[in-house]
């Protein structure tokens, strides 16, 4: 449920309840006034009569109501000595509507030479049912009209006051972390909306700085790593080429060598990692994916003998991109390493280039993987002591970089498909 | 020879100096521009390693300098920029080859020996080692003046274990060498194994003078017998 209706809702339900008891208090506030203004009424009616009758003997014979609004009966004096006015609602037969009415009676006594009289005086008074019919349907007339005014209000003016907040709010949502586009602001005169857009904008800003700063603070870290490392590994180098080395201190300096190689690997992937997300890779160009791989294929053909697994490539399509040629190299390369790596001895690896895209298919454990979690850091699959683990996730970054997809999916063998248009 | 390293980490530095002394040249260093400008004036250097970056000044200039004096094509540029923009810029300068830091004592040696190759030999790609000659612009291989028939990457690898004749050169070095930058990341070097099995089988065969020696988990070493 959105906010609108959610206001609304409450909005037509208070509105329901005080009306209605608007309603009841205003219907009774009515018929006290109306009773008041009929017996003020019936009084002068009263006063008027018992006038006449001081000067028209005839009146005072004449029984029942018959075409007037009173009506003169004789008391015996006892009775009338007790009677005090008194009002009193009753119905009556009308001619016209052919049926009992209500009417508003007023019984009262009087002395007229020396004898005893009653006086009933009468007036019609309002239908009730009548009266509450028509006050309901006026009060629904107005209860209605009032919720498709607040609808119609709330329509054309609120939604157009909630612009800014629900360009903010797909704006928010388009936003990613990583691509570091900024969150665009849109001008509102309202107070509550533009403490929104700062603050939102604020916080947009901050999480880009502190997101780019620790990126930055990778690829520093990486690249501070870089010279240490290498001058390392170069004095171990020298280090065994000295014919002094035992064979078993050989040994343990070939160890270290391996290692420290291995540290200097997975720092130089993360520093290309960081160079990916930085943006720090030169201008893109038209590029043979078929003659990349060519040439891959080519460079990887001696490691997949030595795995003894087959490489077969297809290349039946010309697939034409788009892309820095380093970054292709880089993203072909672990693609087909990966193929190869996790793959069994007297497996095969097919890469297939079609003009949209290109699949590596490869033989290897009969496990689908997880593709949730393959191209995450440091997810590595395989136990092996030399990955980095930082393969696929090096695939995802680069693939991001350009907006490409990359599927996998498993159907008896393993598929890496990147997908350059659709 | 004589030759001058500029470069302002001090290890660096040491272990650029210590690998060049090993094959016997006379090296100078400099760790600061103004040192690096004192002795480009002063004396002549049959190659100059030059590191762009320096605390006090920018490496490009020394170019400058270098170049007034006429003292060129034997300059190789170092340098932990691996921009195609610095590259131009050292290449345009007058430097004959671009190095990019972090690099191997083997690639180091290979790219010193290349330059003053080109300075004292003119053009002569031939290395002759006991009764193998090499010749790397025909890339062909002459074992006694018998054509030794190579692939493509026996011929790289062959090549490259020659010019670093005596030293050791890591399996890294030489699978960057051979198989390209991103043969780095593969699990193991078997596949370069397998290589040099068969390459120390054709050398066998044709009693050629030198041997590869494998040094225990780190790489070969290629020795005259």
């Amino acid at each position: 449920m959105n906010l609108l209706s959610y206001t609304l809702r409450y909005l037509y339900a208070t509105l329901l309840v005080v009306i209605s008891i608007w309603a009841i208090l205003f219907y009774f506030k009515m018929i006290s006034e109306i009773r008041d203004s009929l017996d003020d009424g019936l009084e002068n009616d009263k006063m008027l009569v018992i006038h006449k009758v001081a000067h028209d003997k005839a009146t005072i014979t004449r029984a029942g109501f018959s075409e007037h609004n009173y009506s003169i009966s004789p008391l015996r004096q006892q009775y009338a000595q007790q009677v005090k006015d008194n009002f009193k609602d009753t119905m009556m037969y009308t001619l016209n509507e052919r049926d009992l009415e209500p009417f508003r009676v007023l019984t009262t006594a009087f002395r007229n030479n020396g004898s005893y009289y009653q006086l009933k005086v009468v007036a019609s008074t309002l239908e009730q049912d009548d009266l509450v019919r028509s006050l309901l349907f006026s009060l629904l007339g107005l209860y209605i009209a009032i919720l498709i005014s607040i609808l119609i209000i709330n329509r054309a003016l609120l939604r157009k006051i909630w612009i800014p907040f629900h360009q903010l709010l797909s704006r928010l949502k388009n936003f990613k972390l990583d691509q570091d586009v900024r969150i665009e602001i849109s001008k509102t005169n309202i107070r509550e909306f533009e403490e929104l857009n700062l603050t939102v904008s604020g916080l947009v800003d901050q999480s880009v700085k502190v997101y780019g700063s620790q990126k930055q603070f990778i690829e520093n870290a990486a690249h501070e790593l870089q010279t240490p490392l290498a001058i390392s590994l170069n004095r171990l180098e020298l280090l065994a080429e000295d014919d002094n080395l035992s064979q078993s201190n050989l040994e343990s300096v070939g160890k270290v060598i391996t290692t420290l190689q291995r540290l200097a690997r997975l720092n130089r992937t993360l520093l290309l990692i960081s160079k990916i997300e930085n943006k720090q890779f030169g201008s893109a160009g038209s590029l043979s994916i078929n003659e990349l791989m060519k040439i891959m294929i080519n460079e990887y053909r001696e490691f997949a003998a030595s795995k003894n697994v087959t490489l077969v490539f297809e290349n039946k399509e010309v697939l034409l991109v788009v892309m820095n040629r380093d970054l292709a190299s880089v993203l072909m390369s672990n693609l087909l390493k990966n193929a190869i790596n996790h793959n069994i001895p007297g497996g095969t690896v097919k890469i297939l280039i079609t003009d949209k895209n290109i699949s590596f298919v490869n033989t290897g454990k009969k496990v689908p993987l997880d593709p949730q979690i393959i191209f995450e850091r440091f997810n590595k699959g395989s136990s092996s002591k030399n990955s980095t683990g930082l393969g696929l996730a090096i695939v995802k970054s680069i693939s991001t970089f350009y907006h490409l997809d990359v599927l996998y999916f498993y159907n008896e063998q393993h598929h890496f498909k990147v997908v350059f248009r659709t | 020879m004589k030759i001058l390293v500029i470069e302002d980490e001090p290890e660096l530095l040491e272990v650029i100096q210590q690998s060049l002394e090993r094959q016997s040249y006379l090296v100078e260093i400099a760790s600061t521009f103004t040192d690096a400008l004192e002795k480009i004036i002063s004396f002549q250097y049959d190659c100059i390693l030059l590191d762009i970056m320096l605390p006090d000044g920018n490496g490009l200039q020394l170019l400058q300098e270098l170049n007034q004096k006429k003292q060129l094509n034997n300059i190789i540029i170092i340098s932990a920029k691996h921009s195609l923009e610095d590259k131009i810029a050292g290449l345009d300068g007058g430097a004959d080859d671009y190095l990019v830091k972090p690099f191997h004592l083997a690639e180091l040696n290979a790219r010193v020996k290349s330059v003053l190759r080109r300075k004292f030999l003119g053009g002569n790609h031939q290395i002759e080692l006991a009764n193998l000659t090499l010749d790397l612009n025909e890339r062909v291989v002459r074992i006694n003046e018998n054509e030794l028939i190579l692939n493509r990457k026996e011929f790289d690898i062959l090549s490259y274990l020659v010019i670093n004749k005596d030293r050791l050169v890591t399996r890294t070095a030489l699978a960057e060498q051979v198989w390209g930058d991103h043969m780095d990341e593969a699990d193991d070097f078997e596949f370069i194994y397998s290589q040099i099995k068969n390459l120390r089988r054709k050398l066998r065969e044709n009693s050629c003078g030198v041997v590869i020696q494998a040094v225990y988990g780190i790489g070969y070493k290629l020795t005259a017998i």
